[in-house]
């Protein structure tokens, strides 16, 4: 075990090399919707338990196909009203249990990326070939349903390996070389894309995926009411919008059909997708799309900035 | 963390957890079939377009508290003697009940009373009142500490169900139409024990905002969908949202469901309350304020559960 996981260095917001979205834009705006499959019955993981009750778990089960059966046809109802893209953290094996969904998305232009095979399917424990399997399954299975070269990644229901970062880029290689495997939403610490040291050297970037504004965050961890989420989305918001006059900045929204789709809790997410597409400067976009553009236009100049300031600051602190 | 030493230790999960049995079209079960809301025959109500569904939940919760193999959501949680809890649960069949029944009347609700078995030993004026109302009574299991559970003994469940039927259904005069677990958790042959028992429609899954076909080994049962998300104890014990909150709450998934249902077809607002949560002073009016603006919507209507399923077993069963 490690003190930090040495996926980057350590980076100051303030005077960073200035970082302009395409047409002038302040904010990249992209909203994650999970679309994800927990099994009823998957195998006990040692570390991690699926379900609190013995199976059936209905309460847990119900309630996350309700995201599917109901609550996925009403939020892509509201990103279509708001010319929205979603860019879809996929429980992969969805794509054999709900083609319906896969279609609807993919017929919009919609991103998938991986978000493993079922959301009830955790990492730990795994051996490096195992966790490699599992990445490869879930990136092969996005191309065969929807021909796209998955880009990003967010581990199953986060949980994480030392390894994680590093076999989904090099899976990412194997199979589409620069074209896939090139972005990670599983890293909190910046509001902006970052550089992402790993073992092979691949160009590869942390894309802002806040955990914060998470819907599932906000309502279950946290226990937000329904309005005061709509209120927090914007507050985030205002506050990038009005960084990025300095700095492109990036706002996500990830969401949970089972939980923002839910009636009593639209009415403050649609408040909240009018107010933010409603502004002029915004980049309505996706996850592949900040993390293409960083990593043509911004990514080696922070590289430079990250390493010269590093190296400034500790030649003043230890001479 | 001892997880993590575990982790260090162990080299590999073993196979299954990379091999996937159900990894295929539909369901990984199949108690039910995969059916998206929207892709269903559209349900198109007599009396308008959102039906109002008020369950109000009559529990008890044994001072004795088991908890086995779970305690129960809004359960004894001191040590024994826990008489705070007893006595704040066992408030809501003396008091608060009486004016939530008030406030139904008052706003002319139609709803369901789902009741713990073991009440009609406990509280017979109670359950007297209930038929005389003529309310349409539903069994919500022998009592909280009596769960339904995965790996229960079939004998000893099948016992529980028809203790609970039969007191019911004696005191009611009804035929006990519904079920609603306790916690809304239950074992893998409650479907079939109940639909063994004459019982027509269950309300424990969260998993659709309409009623939709459930199966058993032994004959029809109906899911009736009864919302947790929008339950009083969900968001204000659970959630600790505000009263305020509460009625906001009950607005907008209101106001959306009838835009929804205009739209889509017939949708029904489910609400679970309990007179030991909204029946409190401090708590009762933001269920008038509630009810006062639901019911003020054209297209809104109040029906007990086994009407609303009548109408759309039609719907669903009659060529178009």
């Amino acid at each position: 075990m490690r003190s930090d996981p040495g996926f980057y260095d350590y980076w100051p917001y303030h005077e960073r090399p200035k970082l302009r979205w395409p047409n002038g834009a302040r904010v990249a705006f992209w909203v994650a919707p999970n679309i994800e499959f927990y099994e009823l019955n998957p195998p006990a993981n040692p570390h991690r338990k699926a379900w609190p009750q013995p199976s059936p778990a209905v309460p847990g089960y119900s309630i996350r196909d309700y995201g599917n059966r109901v609550g996925h046809m009403r939020q892509m109802a509201l990103l279509d009203k708001y010319g929205i893209r979603g860019s879809i953290s996929l429980s992969t094996a969805l794509c054999d249990h709900h083609p319906e969904i896969i279609d609807l998305c993919r017929e919009r232009n919609w991103e998938f990326f991986s978000h493993g095979i079922y959301n009830t399917r955790y990492t730990y424990g795994m051996s490096s070939e195992q966790e490699r399997d599992m990445i490869r399954d879930s990136m092969e299975t996005i191309h065969r349903h929807t021909g796209q070269k998955c880009a990003g990644y967010l581990a199953p229901a986060l949980s994480h390996s030392e390894e994680t970062l590093d076999l989904f880029a090099e899976t990412g290689t194997e199979l589409f070389g620069d074209e896939g495997g090139f972005y990670t939403c599983d890293l909190f610490h910046d509001d902006q894309p970052t550089p992402i040291n790993l073992r092979s050297g691949k160009r590869f970037v942390s894309i802002p995926y806040s955990l914060e504004m998470n819907d599932t965050i906000a309502y279950v961890v946290n226990k937000v009411e329904p309005r005061r989420y709509g209120q927090m989305l914007r507050d985030n918001f205002d506050r990038l919008y009005q960084e990025g006059a300095e700095s492109g900045t990036v706002m996500c929204i990830p969401t949970h059909n089972y939980q923002v789709s839910c009636p009593h809790r639209l009415r403050a997410f649609e408040e909240a997708l009018e107010y933010i597409t409603g502004r002029s400067d915004v980049w309505v976009t996706t996850g592949r799309e900040i993390a293409e553009y960083y990593l043509q236009n911004y990514y080696d100049t922070a590289r430079a900035d990250i390493q010269a300031k590093n190296a400034t600051a500790a030649r003043e602190v230890q001479p | 963390m001892s997880g993590e030493k575990a982790m260090s230790d162990t080299k590999a999960l073993p196979p299954e957890h990379l091999q996937y049995p159900e990894r295929h079209y539909g369901m990984d079960h199949d108690l039910y079939s995969w059916e998206m809301l929207t892709n269903r025959k559209p349900v198109h109500w007599q009396q308008g377009k959102l039906a109002l569904w008020v369950n109000v939940s009559l529990q008890f919760f044994p001072l004795n508290q088991r908890g086995l193999p779970f305690p129960p959501a809004g359960g004894m949680t001191m040590p024994y003697p826990d008489l705070r809890h007893f006595s704040l649960r066992d408030y809501g069949n003396r008091v608060g009940i009486y004016r939530i029944l008030r406030a139904l009347d008052k706003y002319n609700i139609k709803p369901t009373f789902a009741v713990n078995g073991e009440l009609v030993q406990r509280a017979p004026y109670l359950l007297h009142l209930l038929r005389e109302r003529g309310d349409e009574v539903i069994a919500h299991g022998w009592n909280m500490d009596s769960p339904h559970y995965g790996g229960q003994s079939k004998g000893v469940e099948k016992e529980l169900i028809s203790r609970t039927l039969s007191s019911l259904r004696k005191a009611s005069g009804q035929e006990v139409r519904g079920w609603l677990s306790p916690g809304k958790v239950h074992s893998e042959n409650t479907p079939t024990l109940l639909a063994e028992q004459g019982v027509e429609y269950f309300c424990d899954w969260v998993n659709d905002d309409m009623p939709f076909r459930f199966n058993t080994n032994s004959g029809a049962l109906w899911a009736m969908p009864l919302s947790t998300e929008l339950e009083d104890q969900f968001i204000l014990r659970n959630n600790l949202h505000s009263e305020t909150s509460y009625a906001e709450q009950m607005e907008d998934a209101c106001r959306f469901l009838l835009s929804e249902a205009q739209t889509q077809g017939g949708r029904i607002l489910a609400l679970n309350i309990h007179p030991w949560m909204l029946g409190q002073p401090h708590r009762i009016a933001y269920l008038e304020r509630a009810l006062e603006f639901i019911t003020a919507q054209p297209g809104v209507f109040s029906a007990p559960a086994h009407t609303l399923l009548q109408q759309c077993e039609q719907a669903i069963v009659e060529p178009a």
